[in-house]
């Protein structure tokens, strides 16, 4: 079986509302099963993280920025910039600039959401890149229950282990140091290949985001590559029709 | 410490009002095929730039950054390529990057 678990079937258009229901829990659980091995890695970076910040920021904050917050690259970007002693507003600009990627992901996922305003605004909490890429189905269709379960498990592992890193850093020394940092792109390396490179412009459009994002790297601030790799769907404003075939 | 709450509480409400705004702004609704197609091929573009930026860039960003973790990630597109599974091909990264870490 495959991790990435896009055999799950799609939403039971048609049947009985109880098999849709049952449909429903099935696909959250195959996004947990997926979610927990991101999980474990996400928990290894937040004892990183909470290893970072203590000195920073005590027992409490880190904690609770984790809890409140619950977005990896605009924490230590943020943490980053207060250590260097750049100042609050540098830091707020900081994270908010990683954390713009999470506007175009939002659009992509909202066709595939239903229910009201605020329910559909609770459902776009649980975004991580992970879980959202997880529970693309292609053609711009996202399965937000399976998004929901790949979320879950990385959540408890967040907070918990940066408490891990504030409480018992000095202990277990900082993980960061294991071989955690290629982990990451791994995992969004696999959920391209194995889900997102169909022929045709999603090759075309992965291959000028890589380009224009390694262009970008040392010209503009962290967060700004990615956002402007983003772009790079448009050119499906042109291909509509063809990638609605697919 | 003041400024350490201020980042906090700022990025716990921009962080959530970002992830709201487009589920609350645009969902609910069919969007126009056209538009469609430019969500189609929003997770190649962002995944591929994830791993891009996640590989080579330096952690603070700003500049490019070539250490152990451009071994690992290597590794598990090799892996990757010789149709191994998700869970293996991170191993083979994490393994990759800390023998990288060990040698260099």
């Amino acid at each position: 079986m495959s991790v990435v678990g896009r055999e799950v079937p799609a939403s039971g258009r048609g049947a009985p509302a109880r098999d849709d229901a049952a449909c429903e829990r099935e696909r959250f659980r195959a996004g947990f099963s997926v979610g927990v091995p991101y999980a474990i890695a996400a928990l290894l970076l937040a004892i990183s993280f909470g290893v970072l910040a203590e000195p920073l920021m005590g027992n409490v904050a880190p904690i609770a920025m984790s809890a409140f917050v619950f977005a990896g690259s605009a924490q230590f970007a943020a943490t980053a910039v207060l250590a260097a002693g750049g100042g609050a507003a540098a830091a707020i600009v900081a994270g908010i600039l990683l954390n713009l990627r999470y506007v175009p992901m939002g659009i992509a996922i909202a066709p595939s959401l239903s229910g009201g305003a605020l329910r559909r605004a609770a459902i776009g909490q649980a975004m991580i890149d992970f879980s959202w890429a997880a529970s693309s189905r292609g053609g711009g269709r996202f399965d937000p229950r399976f998004m929901l379960g790949a979320t879950l498990p990385s959540y408890p592992c967040w907070v918990g282990g940066t408490a891990i890193g504030v409480l018992a850093g000095d202990a277990i020394g900082d993980p960061g140091a294991l071989g955690l940092a290629a982990i990451f792109p791994a995992f969004f390396l696999c959920l391209l290949f194995e889900g997102e490179l169909g022929p045709g412009p999603p090759r075309v459009v992965a291959a000028l985001g890589s380009l224009i994002a390694l262009a970008l790297i040392p010209l503009t601030p962290a967060g700004v590559p990615v956002i402007a790799a983003s772009a790079t769907a448009l050119l499906g404003f042109r291909s509509a029709s063809r990638a609605a075939v697919r | 410490m003041t400024e350490v709450w201020v980042t906090i509480g700022a990025l716990v409400v921009t962080t959530a009002l970002i992830r709201a705004s487009g589920p609350m702004l645009l969902g609910g609704r069919d969007l126009p095929p056209r538009v469609q197609g430019v969500i189609a091929l929003l997770a190649p573009a962002l995944l591929a730039a994830l791993v891009a930026v996640e590989t080579f860039g330096a952690p603070e960003g700003g500049a490019y950054e070539l250490d152990a973790r451009v071994v690992g990630v290597g590794a598990a597109a090799l892996a990757l390529a010789g149709g191994m599974a998700t869970l293996p091909v991170v191993a083979v990264a994490a393994i990759a990057t800390a023998l990288a870490r060990l040698i260099g």
